[in-house]
């Protein structure tokens, strides 16, 4: 079915700042011309394919893993209201704190107030999509607090000022020499002998961030899941930096969006499995905290949650577009789509990149705020393949370049290039004299194809369709020519 | 925080209900088709396996050793010099750790922790089937930054508390306690996707897997999994 997306009661996140960027074909271009980013990306996304097929492979139920997670997904999404609820009073009864936010202004607005209200004008952060999302590094920055990110890859982002370009490994497009070049200029005390064995690179970061943790008197986290029934809290990690920042400081608050709630304990059976084994391709990570309130007399004593729409409801709007909200983060679709690997995050100019991206950030922030992303795939299908809770990522993409088509009639006299395309080429093969005409006069495409037999800009009108695609050289014969030349004529 | 009257929390709900509109409330079944808990029996060797695999050091009472002999061969293999142990270990493991030990009493802050060499705790369970140890802060396993700061994490595995697979241990877990699920030693994979181990977390891990027969402890504690670590 579609469904058409105009006039809902939701919103749209407003500061749309880390989910959008330039036009995706802009970037990309710019990407694909960066050698050594894409071997950097080939490489890595190479191995981590590797590694997860294997661990994948010894599950026996790995389907039903993922069919349980699909519906437990839907399930929790039929009712969230519900689950919401009873997430808020499980963590208030066992002596948390639990806020609200419409958007990324008002949740950043909460953080700052919590932490202000501690006198601490540092937090340690545990690596959180959700505040990446909302900007909340700048915002405390601008309230004269300084946020420091704890995870290797996030500091690496984070000392180079840069910005994160996988989901799971947000320095993906750094290679070892330039992380040991960023260490040198940017981390204080760092020794200037340090080489670029990654363990060494590693080592420096723990020595850097130890005396941090031992001090740090608030911590700011993300959230894997959020089990309603019993308000517990759950952070999957490596490193063990988000065990400190959960664990060591007197205050903890917790950011995460709306959607990453499980109904009850007994489901985290099944993600606890999934997750791992697509994310970073291993049986169980190293750690996994997790938490309901809080504990007297161990850990943060004084504990918040910060619950945020910020677009997350404009999505649940749409029935078709709302399942890309079942998304856990695992970041397996990045690594092996073959536009990602090609082009890297940034090109996708939003905090969410990939195929699991182009479907999250265009819903975020309303289609046409980010009308490009849709189109920044070429529907292999990779993505549905390896999702952890069977996201239909390819028609998802299709549903939204949909959306796209039609808003664009609703708003502008002419149509779109893709409408304008399919339109014609419609007319063409619904008949069959048409088609036949078509394609003899096709043959003078070859006329505009290049040296690799392809045709990189159409003439006007049909320029629109070339400008982010290139196109084949059509054949010197057709299909229905050559079977008419060898079997006779057609039937 | 309220704007217009409405609070954040009334309108997020709000609109959670518009959005599900007429579909609100229907619950697609969940179908259970995988292995869930009770589905198999549990393999120690392969407890074994999946914690070296992932470098974690394991030592078993093949030839008969008590958990004694076994820690005070790992402490002494190991040359630390310092322990902090949990409040609520069993008096056999306090003998074989000398005299170096430290027992928390709740006041431990960090920057004490970082100047022992190593922690021994017990814990609530082990899954086999993918290597993981999970603490539940009960009194043999004490705080959760006990066994986060030092740098080599000593800890006792009974037979009897090895289940076979995720869903067994969930099952067995009580999430209101703080738990904390352990896989090898800490790691990243950050630079490059190559596996380091050791960065915020113990860089070493030594499991001692043993029959609770071997781990005598008197009737006041055992494993006391239902009891909150503090109680205020």
């Amino acid at each position: 079915m579609t469904s058409t997306f105009l006039g809902l009661p939701t919103v749209a996140a407003t500061d749309t700042e880390h989910l959008r960027g330039e036009p995706f074909p802009v970037a990309a271009r710019r990407a694909l011309a960066d050698g050594q980013l894409r071997a950097n990306l080939g490489r890595a996304t190479r191995t981590i394919r590797a590694k997860r097929q294997a661990v994948v492979d010894e599950v026996d139920d790995w389907q039903e893993l993922r069919e349980a997670g699909r519906a437990l997904k839907a399930a929790t999404m039929a009712r969230l209201d519900e689950h919401l609820e009873q997430l808020e009073a499980a963590v208030t009864a066992r002596g948390g704190t639990v806020h609200w936010a419409r958007d990324a202004a008002e949740a950043n607005a909460v953080v700052t107030e919590l932490v202000r209200a501690t006198g601490s004008d540092e937090v340690v952060k545990v690596k959180s999509m959700a505040t990446q999302e909302i900007g909340l590094n700048e915002a405390l920055a601008s309230a004269g607090i300084a946020a420091l990110e704890t995870d290797l890859a996030e500091l690496i982002v984070q000392l180079g000022n840069d910005r994160p370009s996988h989901i799971l490994v947000p320095a993906i497009h750094r290679n070892r020499a330039e992380i040991r070049e960023i260490f040198r200029r940017e981390m204080p005390g760092v020794d200037p002998d340090l080489t670029d064995d990654p363990r060494q690179l590693a080592m420096a970061a723990r020595r850097f961030l130890r005396s941090k943790f031992l001090s740090a008197r608030v911590a700011v986290s993300g959230a894997n899941f959020a089990v309603a029934e019993t308000g517990t809290l759950a952070v999957v990690e490596s490193e063990g930096n988000g065990r400190m920042c959960l664990t060591l400081p007197q205050t903890l608050i917790t950011v995460m969006g709306i959607e990453k709630l499980v109904p009850a304990w007994q489901d985290l059976e099944v993600f606890l499995q999934l997750l791992p084994r697509s994310s970073t391709g291993e049986r169980m990570n190293p750690y996994t905290s997790m938490w309901t309130g809080v504990t007297p007399g161990d850990g943060p004593q004084d504990v918040h949650l910060v619950l945020l729409d910020n677009g997350r409801t404009a999505t649940l709007a749409d029935e078709v577009g709302r399942e890309a909200l079942h998304c856990i983060r695992c970041s397996a679709c990045l690594n092996v789509c073959p536009v990602y690997e090609r082009v890297g995050g940034h090109a996708y100019g939003s905090v969410y990149p990939g195929p699991i991206g182009a479907v999250l950030s265009p819903q975020l922030t309303g289609v046409e705020q980010n009308a490009t992303l849709p189109y920044a795939s070429s529907l292999c299908g990779a993505c549905l393949d390896v999702c952890p809770v069977k996201i239909d990522i390819p028609s998802l993409l299709v549903h939204l370049r949909a959306q796209h088509v039609e808003q664009h009639r609703a708003t502008h006299r002419l149509p779109s290039p893709e409408a304008v395309t399919m339109a014609a080429a419609g007319w063409v093969m619904g008949d069959e004299r048409r088609f036949a005409a078509a394609q003899r006069a096709g043959g003078a495409g070859r006329l505009l194809g290049g040296r690799r037999g392809v045709i990189a800009t159409l003439p006007p009108p049909l320029a629109g369709w070339t400008s982010s695609r290139d196109l084949p050289a059509p054949p010197a014969e057709s299909f229905r020519a050559w079977w008419r030349r060898t079997r006779g004529e057609v039937s | 925080m309220t704007s217009g009257g409405v609070t954040a929390r009334d309108e997020v709900l709000g609109r959670v209900r518009a959005a599900l509109g007429e579909l609100r409330g229907t619950l697609p079944g969940v179908p259970r088709s995988y292995h869930g808990a009770g589905a198999g029996p549990v393999d120690l060797d392969l407890l074994v396996d999946r914690l070296r695999d992932y470098h974690a050091l394991v030592r078993t009472n093949g030839d008969g050793h008590t958990v004694a002999g076994l820690l005070a061969d790992a402490v002494r293999e190991r040359g630390a010099r310092s322990f902090v142990v949990p409040a609520g270990v069993p008096p056999a493991w306090l003998e074989a750790l000398g005299s170096g030990v430290l027992v928390d009493d709740g006041t431990l802050t960090p920057v004490d922790l970082d100047a022992v060499d190593g922690v021994v705790t017990g814990c609530a369970l082990a899954i086999a089937e993918t290597g993981t140890i999970v603490l539940d802060a009960s009194a043999d396993q004490g705080r959760r930054l006990l066994s986060l700061v030092p740098d080599y994490h000593l800890c006792v595995v009974r037979e009897e508390d090895v289940v076979a697979t995720v869903p067994d241990a969930v099952a067995r877990l009580d999430p209101t306690r703080p738990l904390t699920w352990i896989s090898g030693p800490s790691a990243t994979s950050d630079i490059e996707l190559e596996r380091v181990e050791g960065v915020h977390g113990p860089r070493t891990l030594e499991v001692i897997l043993v029959p609770a027969a071997a781990d005598p402890r008197p009737p006041s504690t055992p494993g006391q999994s239902s009891e909150a670590p503090v109680q205020s």
